[in-house]
Formats: structure tokens, C-alpha cells, sequence
């Protein structure tokens, strides 16, 4: 890898590199959420700040986002997928501070991030909870059950973050479940909404900047796939490793980011 | 055993901070802890789902909590919230359910939680407590509140019969003494029948033990209590609970284990909706022979067989 690759570029190599030595997929909503997921944990979290990855299939994202903060070393990245690891397909709890819970069955995080920012607020304690949703997680009853939760809660302290990258298990989210246009709905329950670039580090500055006594929704509008030109937007990519060739034409594109 | 329940917690509350969740419901009966509580007690709606997960994330910040339902709406409803973000985590979370077994009676099978216990004892760091008794509820809110561990309490309606004198709680408690077998009840409907047993000859009865506290553990069964197994041959259990996870399965189990193979063997528990035709609990109750004329004469065929 080039040394004047970008941080992301480096982040996304190493992100390929760790599913392809694993030889598992989940890449594509991995690469849409990485780019949030780097400016997030490296720009905008303190140590008061709760992060809640609610789709955790991005699990490698959030690794390889905690690897580039220096919060999990590169031989931990080493054990993704294996016997023994702390690194399972979904994050498991209870081993590193920024990972508080295990997800993977969608439709939890947010509940458990607004109980975080509940007894946050009850407590006046400092910090803010970052959660990140999937646009197909949208389609659970228990996300819009915690969505009431929290508006009616005024839990000014969280983040609802949507990666809208419109691709789920086995189509696409219009062809699903017609949730879109998601914007509306959630300001229709009262939510303060940006709707953004997810890929855009200024863009999440700006949205970030909007917070006030509501909590803040950011839909982040984003690619399945994101930084591979033959992932990108294609659904198979929930699914598929990598084989040889696509690795290294994958490596490739990194270095010229 | 709402009001204990209550009571118990107003208590507590003066005691420890924690949140109080409910799912909408305690209408003239937790208005108290609603005033005891202030901001911390928390009408989370009818959404149990988000109520259990919303209880998570607040544990994991250190803060106990409990969520209050009616019990299949605690227990059934939210179940992967509690696998998952409950018990996976080991968080300080206690569920109670109101009207355990066919407590709800004829508002029906929706209402009824006839395997909540059941299912429960298979998730990681999961206790479960069924007072008998309304008495039991203080010590047994005291010891939940006391354990920072997922716990899941069955409420039902107290059947103590007036002139029974208690001993001081414990999760086994001898509570009549007896020669014809063992008799171990789970939960409010050993009142009834220790008022049909007490006026019998100790030589007519069996010797009647109380459990609260689930799932059993070999180790935490009175050795007396092995010793009358042993001795007498004859086991009886009670239970609002279907068979499959009840407490009755999880103690021959430890019995086998333990090399205890009483030959008369009875299992008194609940078997669900066989006639189709619905009614209060103590109809229930008879459908299924867990009433205590049917536990009685059962009990009494079984000494004379």
C-alpha cells in the first residue's frame, strides 16, 4: 500500500484484506458505513461517548475503525473470523470499551442506546450515544418502537445514524419493504433530520452541528460497496469474499484513492 | 401479591437508585412507586420489546433496572431482548411478570404464562423467583436487588391460608411435615392444598416442601429433603407450568444425577387448553387437576396404591 494513500483508502485496504484472509463476505455494508464509522470514532467521540453499532454485520468496519483509532492492534485484526477470536462475524461484548454490546440480530441497538441515553440523562452525566442503524433495519417493529421511545424521551444526548446505502439481504430496500421516503417519517415523528453524504466527513460535521433538544436522525446516504468500483451498489457484495484477482484489483483502486 | 411487590419496591427505592420501567401498566396498584420514584419511574408504553432493550443499554450504564409487565408480555413478547441484550450481557435487568401460570384466568390464553419459567431457565445468568406466598415478596425483592444479575419474578395472587404460620423465607422451605411421600410445590397454588393437607393425620399426608427459586441446583436442595425422597419412595410436584422446562423435570433430573430413584413419582402441572373452553384460573386449575381436591385424591390413591 502507498503511503500517501488517504486514511480511508488505507483503512479500506485493510478492511479487504482482513475479509479476504478470513475468505468472508459483508463486505458492501462494510464499506458503506466505514466512512462515518473512521470520522465518528477518529474526529468526533470522546471518552464520555457511546457508540452503538446496531448493524452488526458491519462488525469488520468497527474493527478496522477501532484499528485505525489504535484501539485494537493489528495482529487482534489477524484473528478475524478464527477459533478463539474476539473478532466474530458480529462484535460480542464485555472485551474491549468501545464495543458495549453484542448485536447482530437487527432491530436492538437503538433500544439499547436510548436506555444509555436515558440513564445518561436521568443522571446528568456527560456524552453523547452514537447509534448506527442499517435502511433495511428500518423494516423491524422494534426500531420504530424505540424511534417513539426516544422522541418521547426528548433524549437530546443521541444520534440515530441510518447507512441508506438501499441494498438489503435479498434485494433492494424500494423492492422490499417501500420505506423510502425515509426522511420524511422520521421527522414526522419529531426528529430533527439531515440528510446527507455518508461519505462525507464535512457533511457529518455539518449535520452533527445541527443537534439541538431532539435527538438527531442522520440519513446517511451511502453506496453498498463503497471504494470498489465492482461492489458498488451491487447486492451479492452482502454475501460474497473475495476471490484473488478481485482482492488485488480491489488493492489496486486503494492506492490510487 | 402486586401490592407486597409494590410495597417492596417503594421500599427499595429508598434504599438504592434504579429505574422502573413499566409497559403501561399498574394502574391502582403501582401509583405509589410512581410517586416514590419521581423521574425514575418511567411508563415505557406498549412497546415490551423496546422497554427490555431500553433497560439493557440503562444497566450497562450501572444503574439497576426493572421492567414490569403482565407476565407473557414480559417474558413472551420481548424474548430476543432478553436472550440477547438482557442475559447475553449479564446486566442488572429484572422482569417481572404479573399473573404467572393461568393467573389472568378468562381473559384468556394470551394472558396466561404457563412456560415462562421454562423457557427462561435455559438463558445465561437467568434467575427466576415464584413467591408462594405475598410474604415471600419483600425478602424475595431484597435478594434480586441485592444479585446484579438478570432475574425474571412471576407474580400470582397470595393463597396463604390464614392460620398457617410460616418459617422465615427461604428458596426451600419445609412448610408441613408429613409420612406418606415428599410433596415439593412451586408458586401460589401450594396454598390451597396445604389447606386441605394441615387437618390430616401426619401418616395420611406427605411432608410439604416450598421452592421459590429456580432453576434448581442440586446443591441448594436440603438434604432432609433428599433424605424423605430417599426414604419414602414417593415425589410429588406442583406447578402452574406445562412439563416441558418445569421445575418437576429440571429435579428428577438432578434426582437421577444424584442417584435418587424414587419409585412413585407424581407431576402435577399444567397441560394448556384441553377442553377449549376458557374460565378463571381456579377453572383452569381443575381442567388440569392442579386443584387441590384433584391434587388430594391423587395424592391419597397414590398412598394406597
Amino acid at each position: 500500500m502507498r503511503s500517501n494513500c488517504s486514511p480511508a483508502g488505507r483503512a479500506r485496504a485493510r478492511l479487504l484484506q482482513m475479509h479476504y484472509d478470513a475468505k468472508v463476505g459483508h463486505i458492501g455494508g462494510n464499506l458503506s458505513a466505514l466512512d462515518a464509522m473512521l470520522h465518528l470514532h477518529g474526529q468526533i467521540m470522546g471518552d464520555d461517548d457511546v457508540f452503538v453499532l446496531s448493524k452488526g454485520h458491519a462488525a469488520g468496519a468497527l474493527y478496522i475503525t477501532l484499528w485505525a483509532a489504535g484501539l485494537i492492534s493489528d495482529d487482534e485484526l489477524g484473528s478475524f473470523h478464527q477459533d478463539g477470536t474476539r473478532l466474530a462475524g458480529h462484535p460480542i461484548a464485555h472485551w474491549h470499551p468501545r464495543i458495549r454490546f453484542a448485536t447482530g440480530s437487527l432491530g436492538h441497538g437503538l433500544g439499547l442506546a436510548s436506555g444509555v441515553a436515558l440513564a445518561k440523562q436521568l443522571s446528568g452525566d456527560p456524552g453523547t450515544v452514537y447509534c448506527l442503524l442499517s435502511d433495511g433495519e428500518c423494516e423491524e417493529g422494534s426500531t420504530w418502537e424505540a424511534l417513539i421511545f426516544a422522541r418521547h424521551r426528548k433524549l437530546a444526548n443521541l444520534v440515530i445514524l441510518v447507512d441508506a446505502n438501499g441494498l438489503q439481504g435479498f434485494g433492494s430496500t424500494d423492492e422490499v419493504a417501500s420505506l423510502e421516503p425515509l426522511a420524511p417519517k422520521f421527522r414526522g415523528f419529531g426528529f430533527n433530520v439531515a440528510e446527507i453524504d455518508g461519505h462525507s466527513p464535512a457533511a457529518l460535521d455539518a449535520a452533527l452541528a445541527r443537534r439541538d433538544s431532539q435527538p438527531l436522525v442522520i440519513l446517511l446516504r451511502t453506496a453498498k460497496g463503497r471504494g470498489v468500483s465492482f461492489m458498488e451498489g451491487k447486492m451479492e457484495w452482502h454475501y460474497l469474499p473475495l476471490t484473488q484477482e478481485q482482492y488485488q484489483l480491489a488493492l489496486h483502486e486503494q492506492e490510487q484513492s | 401479591m402486586r401490592n407486597a411487590f409494590c410495597s417492596a419496591l417503594v421500599a427499595l427505592s429508598a434504599q438504592k437508585p434504579f429505574i422502573f420501567f413499566t409497559g403501561d401498566l399498574g394502574f391502582m396498584a403501582l401509583e405509589p412507586l410512581q410517586h416514590a420514584m419521581g423521574e425514575r419511574f418511567i411508563n415505557a408504553g406498549v412497546a415490551e420489546q423496546n422497554m427490555v432493550s431500553v433497560a439493557a443499554g440503562a444497566a450497562s450504564n450501572g444503574t439497576q433496572c426493572w421492567a414490569y409487565s403482565i407476565a407473557p408480555f414480559i417474558y413472551a413478547r420481548p424474548f430476543e431482548q432478553i436472550r440477547n441484550d438482557v442475559c447475553l450481557h449479564d446486566f442488572d435487568v429484572k422482569l417481572v411478570g404479573n399473573g404467572g401460570g393461568y393467573g389472568y384466568g378468562v381473559m384468556g390464553a394470551t394472558h396466561h404464562a404457563i412456560e415462562d419459567y421454562g423457557v427462561l431457565c435455559g438463558l445465561q445468568n437467568m434467575s427466576v423467583y415464584v413467591p408462594a406466598f405475598a410474604l415471600d415478596v419483600a425478602p424475595i425483592v431484597a435478594r434480586m436487588a441485592a444479585d446484579p444479575h438478570p432475574a425474571y419474578l412471576r407474580l400470582g395472587r397470595c393463597e396463604k391460608p390464614k392460620d398457617l404460620a410460616l418459617p422465615e423465607y427461604a428458596p426451600w422451605r419445609l412448610i408441613l411435615t408429613g409420612q406418606t411421600g415428599v410433596l415439593i410445590a412451586i408458586g401460589p397454588g401450594a396454598g390451597g392444598l396445604l389447606q386441605q393437607l394441615a387437618p390430616l393425620a401426619e401418616a395420611e399426608r406427605p411432608e410439604v416442601w416450598v421452592v421459590t427459586e429456580l432453576p434448581l441446583r442440586a446443591e441448594k436442595i436440603p438434604l432432609p429433603c433428599l433424605d424423605r425422597i430417599r426414604a419414602t419412595g414417593t415425589l410429588f410436584v406442583l406447578e402452574e407450568h406445562v412439563a416441558h422446562g418445569s421445575a418437576g423435570q429440571m429435579l428428577a433430573y438432578i434426582l437421577l444425577r444424584e442417584g435418587i430413584h424414587p419409585p412413585r413419582f407424581s407431576h402435577f402441572h399444567a397441560h394448556g387448553y384441553r377442553s377449549g373452553r376458557y374460565g378463571s384460573q381456579v377453572f383452569h386449575r381443575a381442567e388440569n387437576g392442579l386443584d387441590p381436591a384433584s391434587v388430594l385424591a391423587a395424592i391419597r390413591g397414590s398412598a394406597f396404591a
